[in-house]
């Protein structure tokens, strides 16, 4: 069983990591943005081609925590708690990284590597949210405690995060926006790259979610097996 | 009056319980020995519906556990070693906030019996941490006996007093529960513990290893009993 | 539901009673937020041009701060003779738990922020006492107790408690006290009911969204 589960993940590995390097190529070769002022800019513009596919990939992940946490707590199967962990743990990872792709195409747009502008700011309390929910886990010693505590945790952060967006949302934002009402803020020809990247992204999460889970899954067999020794011993 | 058949409790890769099976009939009172961290209050939080059970069956006064939790929280009383007492209110106070949460009616009645019963109408308007030891013990069986329950759980409830402080407990014990109630209790004092015993068991290493007839045995052979079950889980 | 009732009054009035015999978490907490407020006070005095725009924020610093003494020690109370054990031997329902604890707490902190602000007023020397910023120190420390009280009761039972308080806290009731500082300065400025509608909305659903998620929870936090 493990080895055929293993076949398969390997091939979903490699098409994953080939579809993200199709995409980001199309992103090199897509037209450039014609509303940018200089050609440095317009350069600096094609970091969307990863910005946003990890933005929404981080979305997707702590999406993924949220719904696995409320069913661990109806269920209390343990795979659950895993779920939940691996979504904040590749949630944060993702965010990191669009926390810093997004630094560095402020640093030329806005000649700033960082501002309290609200998107931004949502996203660091967002960033601090998953990282205390880390804290919490490691001060909590017992396993099933500490996956009922960080799933009623893990709640509260995903509902304060839009509560948190919305409210700054009420100053104006400097970010741009993708989607205002029906319009699409993107040209004809730059667009099969970036769906590309969004496509080719979610790949590559699914594809990080399922490797997160098998180590984890494993990790609290060998967990359980050495339980057993230690008390074969005693 | 209370059935436990294969409980198991598992504290993460733990195991506090492996199996226990017992069996204690209405008026019937057992004692349980067993070193520290052999799973005595464990045993005891599970059946007062603080601890949820692993796995197994346990069926108290004839209600489920953990489904009927709510019945049965009605039907036990709980001594343990803290004095589940708020130091800053006094005995009347005390007695009747737990009366309140518990939904009791002609509650001054009972509270000013109780009080009458254990001694303490006297220090009634004295708040709890004016008491000696002798005295929150006493005020604690009062706690304990306040919803007038069927059965009285007691974990070491002699831990911490002096051998006169522990006689006065035991009588009072015996002369307030005496043969209406189902009493199950653990203690590390093995004669004082076969004093009062119909039953007793010893519980070693999450497994109960003994349940006798206690009329039928001496100290003495409980003793050698004890240190060779205890000896072989060690 | 009135044995509900009855048994969350019956917890709050417990922990009012407990807490005027020893005036502990009180006096910490006003203590504190008296502090706050001088050394706040110090801290803007030389550089800050207009004083009053730093007031708000002055004021719900130390109120939450002032507050996060408080969470904590809400249930390390119940540790003390394992009271904890003894308020869920009870046949209530768990919610009766938190929703007397939540109460107290309200009011404790609720207290402290009413007592705070005609100092605040005396201090920085900006009207702060007037009718309708009571409405708005009400909707603020509700949200954040209904927040508080679940988190101190996770906390209490790990490591570290004291200190992982404030770092799940803070992130998670940020929109209630962004909303609460925003509201203050709109009045501070005089601004127009319809103007801080937005800011009101947002205050008040937060608070309703938080109780109902504390509410159905609390008791995956106290079960073992």
């Amino acid at each position: 069983m493990q080895r055929t589960s293993s076949k398969w993940l390997v091939m979903s590995t490699i098409i994953a990591y080939a579809a993200v390097i199709i995409a980001l190529f199309m992103g090199f070769k897509a037209p450039a943005a014609v509303n940018v002022g200089t050609v440095q800019l317009q350069w600096a513009q094609r970091i969307i081609y990863f910005h946003v596919p990890v933005a929404w990939v981080f979305m997707l992940s702590f999406t993924v925590s949220f719904v696995a946490s409320i069913v661990f707590l109806i269920t209390k199967k343990r795979i659950w708690d895993l779920v939940a962990l691996a979504g904040v743990e590749l949630g944060l990872t993702f965010a990191t990284a669009a926390v810093i792709s997004g630094s560095i195409w402020a640093r030329p747009a806005w000649n700033t590597w960082w501002t309290w502008d609200p998107r931004l700011t949502t996203m660091a309390i967002t960033w601090l949210l998953y990282v205390a929910y880390f804290m919490l886990r490691g001060a909590v010693e017992e396993p099933e405690r500490q996956a009922r505590f960080a799933a009623v945790y893990s709640i509260f952060s995903y509902i304060s995060v839009p509560i948190t967006f919305f409210s700054i949302r009420l100053a104006r934002t400097i970010h741009p926006l993708l989607v205002k009402g029906n319009d699409f803020g993107l040209a004809k020809g730059m667009r099969p790259a970036f769906f590309a990247g969004l496509i080719a992204f979610t790949l590559l999460y699914i594809v990080l979610l399922w490797h997160r889970l098998r180590v984890l899954q494993l990790a609290s067999r060998v967990e359980a097996l050495r339980a057993r020794i230690l008390e074969q011993e005693l | 009056m209370i059935k436990v058949q294969r409980l198991v409790k598992r504290f993460g890769y733990q195991y506090a319980l492996r199996g226990v099976n017992l069996e204690v009939a209405a008026g019937e009172t057992l004692v349980l020995f067993g070193p520290n961290g052999a799973g005595k209050t464990t045993l005891l939080r599970i059946l007062a519906t603080l601890s949820k059970p692993t796995g197994g069956q346990v069926y108290i006064n004839g209600y489920a556990l953990p489904r009927e939790s709510g019945m049965v929280r009605r039907q036990i009383g709980l001594v343990t070693h803290k004095t589940l007492l708020y130091n800053r209110l006094t005995a009347v106070e005390n007695l009747r906030f737990y009366g309140q949460i518990y939904g009791l009616t002609q509650l001054d009645e009972r509270v000013k019996a109780l009080l009458a019963r254990v001694g303490l109408y006297r220090r009634r308007e004295d708040q709890v941490r004016t008491f000696s030891r002798g005295m929150v013990q006493r005020l604690t069986i009062a706690r304990a006996l306040l919803h007038d329950p069927p059965i009285l759980l007691l974990d070491e409830p002699d831990t911490g007093l002096d051998p006169q402080a522990s006689d006065m407990l035991l009588h009072l014990l015996q002369e307030i529960g005496g043969a209406r109630r189902t009493i199950i209790m653990t203690t590390h004092n093995l004669s004082r513990g076969l004093a009062i015993a119909d039953k007793v068991g010893i519980l070693a290493n999450g497994k109960l290893s003994c349940e006798n007839n206690s009329t039928a045995l001496s100290e003495d052979t409980l003793r050698s009993r004890y240190q060779q079950i205890t000896s072989e889980a060690a | 539901m009135s044995q509900f009732i009855r048994a969350t009054y019956a917890i709050f009035w417990k922990a009012l009673r407990t807490e005027w015999r020893s005036r502990e978490i009180f006096s910490a907490m006003f203590v504190f937020a008296l502090l706050a407020i001088i050394i706040f006070n110090f801290a803007f005095d030389l550089r800050v041009q207009n004083i009053r725009q730093v007031v708000p924020g002055v004021l719900w610093v130390s109120i939450t701060f002032a507050g996060m003494l408080g969470l904590n020690r809400s249930f390390t109370v119940e540790k003390e003779n394992d009271t904890l054990s003894g308020l869920l031997l009870a046949p209530v329902d768990r919610s009766a738990l938190y929703f007397g604890k939540m109460a107290a707490n309200f009011l404790f902190i609720l207290s402290v922020a009413v007592i705070i602000v005609p100092l605040t007023t005396v201090f920085f020397n900006v009207n702060l006492v007037r009718a309708d910023l009571l409405l708005v120190l009400l909707a603020g420390t509700f949200g954040f107790a209904a927040v508080g009280t679940l988190f101190s009761a996770i906390t209490v039972n790990t490591r570290a408690q004291d200190i992982l308080l404030p770092i799940l806290l803070f992130p998670v009731v940020l929109p209630v006290i962004i909303a609460a500082v925003k509201l203050t300065a709109g009045l501070l400025e005089q601004l127009a009911v319809a103007d801080l509608a937005n800011w009101w909305r947002l205050l008040i659903v937060y608070d309703i969204i938080f109780l109902v998620i504390a509410f159905l929870t609390f008791e995956y936090i106290v079960e073992e």
